[in-house]
């Protein structure tokens, strides 16, 4: 499996360049994964999102659907979109360092 | 060899209103959005019924002449390829049913009703445009239709919005 350097860790890292192994993942390495998708800074609000996305995932083996996250996490669909423009789910995954989620919802 | 450019914008088309033919738009959509593609999407003739208050939520599924319901009989523990006579289901009840148990599966899939759904590609982002002419001949209003259709317009007027778009005929 690939890998790449991250916040000075090396991590694997699957074919769409996601984090192979969530339990990798830090805060630090959020900051820097959200600057590749041209996320200049993490909120707290973004931080919601991020910690719900991966309890889903340690508990479900993939990230929740847009509607899930509405109702658990209580970030509405209006704000995740401005929180991630341009791909709200992926790019919430992509730095959550969990894999792409697969729904199609 | 280059890649071929990712897609941009999507212009879709509803023209039908029963259950299944309806959700195939709103899932584009909202897929397109979660991608960070812009969307619209036309409603026109019976998908009209997908967009107006007193309809949108009593969406039904054809059981009557739509010869593709084999693909539900694994639904009630039957095989896929059992044909679902059309007769059976003229029966008063069936096209209820056949709608509460496709609604089941969707709930189980996270997808939501057709109210909720328009709320949340509204919210998305996505477009929602009534067709006027359409419109025009079932006597409608703006009143008539759900808060997140956007305009009333003309199919040149659709055409001007979608510059640029793929247009998709669901």
């Amino acid at each position: 499996m690939a890998t790449r350097e991250i916040a000075g860790i090396t991590v694997e890292i699957d074919e769409d360049g996601y984090m192979a192994d969530h339990t990798q993942w830090n805060i630090e390495m959020a900051v820097i994964l959200a600057k590749e998708q041209e996320i200049e800074e993490l909120t707290d609000r973004h931080y919601v999102v991020i910690e719900y996305m991966r309890k889903e995932f340690e508990e479900n083996g993939t990230g929740p659907s847009i509607r899930k996250l509405n109702k658990q996490s209580g970030v509405s669909t209006k704000e995740l979109y401005q929180l991630f423009p341009g791909g709200p789910a992926k790019k919430a995954a992509f730095i959550a360092g969990i894999t792409k989620p697969h729904g199609c919802i | 060899m280059n890649k071929p450019d990712p897609i941009k914008r999507v212009s879709l088309v509803c023209a039908k209103g029963g259950l299944e033919e309806v959700y195939p738009a709103l899932i584009l959509a909202n897929g397109a959005r979660m991608e960070g593609i812009e969307a619209s999407i036309f409603f026109t003739f019976f998908g009209l019924n997908a967009i107006i208050k007193k309809t949108h939520n009593n969406l039904k599924v054809a059981t009557v002449g739509n010869a593709a319901l084999n693909l539900a009989m694994p639904m009630l523990k039957m095989p896929i390829t059992m044909p679902f006579p059309t007769i059976i289901g003229a029966i008063p009840g069936v096209s209820n049913f056949a709608t509460w148990l496709m609604k089941r599966e969707m709930e189980k899939l996270d997808v939501p009703p057709v109210g909720e759904f328009l709320e949340m590609i509204d919210d998305a982002g996505a477009e929602i445009y009534a067709c006027k002419m359409t419109v025009d001949m079932y006597g409608l209003k703006m009143d008539d239709f759900v808060p997140q259709v956007k305009e009333i317009m003309t199919v040149s007027e659709f055409y001007e919005k979608s510059a640029g778009a793929e247009i998709i005929f669901t």
